[in-house]
């Protein structure tokens, strides 16, 4: 409970004295004519858990590759407490990896593969021993030290790169979708010991990940990519509430996104028009946009009331419908319905109470409303 | 304990289950089939025979070995146990049949007694299996940079350079060594080329001496070494040596804590290709190597045809094999042992 606040707590970015761990400044990386990240800049705090996100072929893999040192960046500079990375070689930086495969030495055993850092940088053998012991330790692994890569299970090997990439005491644990091979009962308790092993060392991680529920689960910040470029870093809250353009919202979680042309804003209120959903739309903020242009509402699912009396006003910030596809999930029941215009909307209601027979069902005429602190007007 | 309990009886499940898919697939094949009466026929005559279409199967290859392999050296063991003598062929027989009632087996063993006792021969075996261990090493110096050159190389280009390896073979073996004489001797290539560039100003000598016979064996038997090398490195994993450089181990060290332990199959497949058959050699030494070589493979060629001493060459041959199935099975052993992993 303690360490929950006090990571809760730690928010170095919002402080503009501080100083950033490591420095990305205009950094950009070719292959051949094709750039793979463009011109990005990005700092991340000593001690936090960052996650980089994006779909296959957004560049965040390079990117770590780059602060590994496997690959030079074609331009800019990344900075590790200060000092300029961009040349200095893999093994001289005080960076380790875990790798996608786990890389795992097949000829040693989990003992030498932890020991095989210590070992280059010419540590005495009692106290290669002696923390290669704690850090088996640390992941629970003591019992199998003598053990070959192949002889350990999926989830046994993951632990093993673990130790391996920390026993060293890196600045910071770069790690490439370090739980992808785990299954799902799996993944989500290894993420849990990722968090605390990293509390534990105060260790800066930067995690690659595809899955937007790990990256929310784990880290401090996410950094939502693109194509090269990074559309958004805030805090998994920040990014699911306050998206700042339709991409992210559509990457985080499920949204229904409500297209309409901009009437009048001012500092806490926003009033759309939307042609596509049949009413007004009012928000509780505003947004730097012209009036009449075209503005675009990110609606959560959740957020979304359904129900088959029609609300007090139904000309604002309510979508009538017909329910189209019901979907029970256990602790959710997912409502898909389909609006006069054909646009289909998604609803998500917790299911409080045990569900025996549904008050709303298929082909039923429903009233969708929400609250205008609910969704997020977005110019882009 | 338990995961690894019920790990490897899942995987035994697995297999099971797989196997008896298989099996039923192929007994539907087996009753429609028996609908015919060749392969009926055939059926009932193996089942007479206390044969199933499995063992028959199995019985192939050792059928194969029994014929061309056991057949020819049982009949070699036996001359090296008999006799020279003006006949055709060229030996006494082990087994006769005397006229009043005896049947007398006569075991020679003096042909044995004599490759113990004459030098020639022990210093033919010593020399032999120094020349092929040493040209083993050169071509294994030479192979490994080459396969892994290959490993390394772009991937479109892998193939085309496998097939370069493999190019040679499409010449007999007789004349690559033939042509290595125009190379190799007094007026040859190899020294016009050198007088030409001004290295030396008198031509060397290199055929008929050991050299031309390691340069022989290593041409001759360097695929052999460079394709199992080359299978093996291509399989190590280049993260793995990202890895290493990532715990601070340079390039040149990763090499020899990495990637030599995990080619070590391959060094090993590839270093019995070439002992084996470079033990035996006779072409090369006959062809490239002076008077004073002395290699079995060259000595048992010269009882047998030039002193036309059968049996005494089929010791020779005996001992030869014997001397090979050391390392084979040493081979055969580590392999069981990678099996298992």
């Amino acid at each position: 409970m303690n360490q929950a606040t006090a990571r809760q707590r730690q928010q170095p970015w919002r402080d503009p004295n501080a100083v950033p761990h490591v420095k990305l400044v205009n950094v950009t990386k070719r292959f051949d004519d094709f750039t793979a990240v463009n011109n990005l800049s990005l700092n991340i705090y000593k001690g936090e858990f960052f996650a980089l996100l994006g779909p296959s072929g957004c560049g965040k893999t390079t990117l770590l590759r780059m602060l590994a040192g496997f690959e030079r960046p074609s331009a800019g500079q990344i900075l590790l407490e200060g000092i300029d990375m961009s040349t200095v070689p893999p093994y001289e930086r005080p960076v380790n990896m875990m790798f996608q495969s786990y890389a795992l030495f097949p000829h040693m055993s989990v003992e030498d593969n932890v020991a095989f850092g210590l070992k280059q940088e010419k540590v005495p053998k009692p106290e290669i021993k002696k923390r290669v012991a704690e850090m088996l330790e640390l992941v629970q692994m003591g019992p199998y030290a003598k053990r070959k890569p192949h002889q350990l299970s999926g989830g046994q090997r993951q632990r093993v790169a673990l130790a391996r990439s920390l026993v060293k005491k890196p600045k910071m644990l770069l790690l490439d979708e370090p739980l992808g091979a785990l299954d799902k009962k799996l993944r989500e308790q290894t993420q849990f010991e990722l968090m605390n092993i990293q509390d534990e060392l105060g260790i800066t991680f930067v995690i690659v990940t595809h899955d937007q529920e790990e990256a929310m689960t784990v880290s401090s910040r996410i950094a939502v990519m693109c194509s090269g470029e990074i559309m958004q870093v805030a805090t998994p809250a920040e990014i699911y509430e306050y998206p700042n353009s339709r991409y992210v919202a559509e990457f985080i979680g499920d949204v229904n996104i409500l297209e309409g042309h901009l009437e009048q804003t001012d500092a806490s209120h926003t009033r759309i028009v939307s042609h596509e959903v049949g009413c007004a739309i009012h928000a509780a903020h505003g947004v730097d946009a012209a009036i009449g242009s075209t503005v675009w509402v990110a609606l959560r699912p959740e957020k979304l009331a359904i129900s088959l009396e029609p609300p007090a006003d139904p000309g604002v910030n309510c979508m009538i419908g017909e329910v189209w596809d019901i979907g029970y999930i256990g602790n959710l029941s997912i409502y898909h319905v389909r609006l006069p215009g054909g646009k289909m909307i998604t609803s998500a209601q917790t299911n409080r109470v045990r569900l025996v027979e549904r008050t709303i069902t298929w082909e039923d005429k429903v009233y969708l409303t929400w609250q205008p602190d609910a969704g997020v007007v977005l110019v882009s | 304990m338990t995961t690894a309990l019920n790990r490897s009886t899942l995987r035994i499940g697995y297999v099971t289950g797989y196997a008896a898919a298989e099996s039923s697939r192929l007994g539907g094949l087996h009753a429609r089939l028996m609908l015919f009466a060749p392969y009926r026929i055939t059926v009932q005559v193996l089942a007479w025979l206390g044969l199933t279409g499995r063992g028959a199967v199995i019985l192939l290859p050792y059928l194969w070995l029994l014929l061309f392999f056991l057949a020819p050296f049982l009949i070699v063991l036996k001359m090296s146990f008999s006799e020279v003598a003006i006949a055709m062929p060229p030996y006494t027989p082990l087994v006769e049949w005397l006229e009043d009632g005896y049947l007398q087996i006569k075991l020679n063993l003096n042909n044995y007694k004599l490759l113990v006792e004459d030098n020639l021969y022990w210093s033919a075996y010593v020399n032999s299996v120094w020349i092929a261990t040493s040209a083993t090493l050169i071509t294994l110096l030479v192979g490994y940079p080459l396969a892994y050159g290959m490993a390394r190389a772009p991937r479109e280009w892998r193939l085309a350079l496998v097939m370069l390896v493999i190019l040679p073979f499409w010449t007999s073996f007789l004349i690559r060594v033939y042509a290595w004489i125009g190379i190799l001797k007094n007026e040859g290539l190899l020294n016009q080329f050198l007088l030409w560039l001004g290295i030396i100003d008198q031509p060397l000598t290199i055929l008929n001496t050991n050299a031309a016979i390691y340069i022989g064996i290593v041409y001759s038997y360097l695929p052999f070494m460079v394709l199992p090398l080359y299978a093996t490195l291509e399989k190590i994993d280049q993260t793995l040596l990202e890895a290493a450089m990532d715990l601070g181990c340079r390039p040149l060290k990763s090499f020899w804590v990495i990637t030599l332990p995990l080619s070590l199959p391959g060094i090993l497949a590839g270093c019995f290709l070439v002992f084996i058959p470079a033990l035996g050699e006779f072409v090369i030494p006959d062809l490239l190597g002076g008077s004073e070589t002395l290699m079995i493979g060259k000595t048992l060629w010269d009882e047998f045809f030039s002193n036309r001493d059968w049996p005494l060459s089929s010791a020779v041959a005996v001992v030869l094999l014997a001397i090979l199935v050391l390392p084979l099975m040493l081979f055969q052993r580590l392999q069981v042992k990678q099996g298992v992993h």
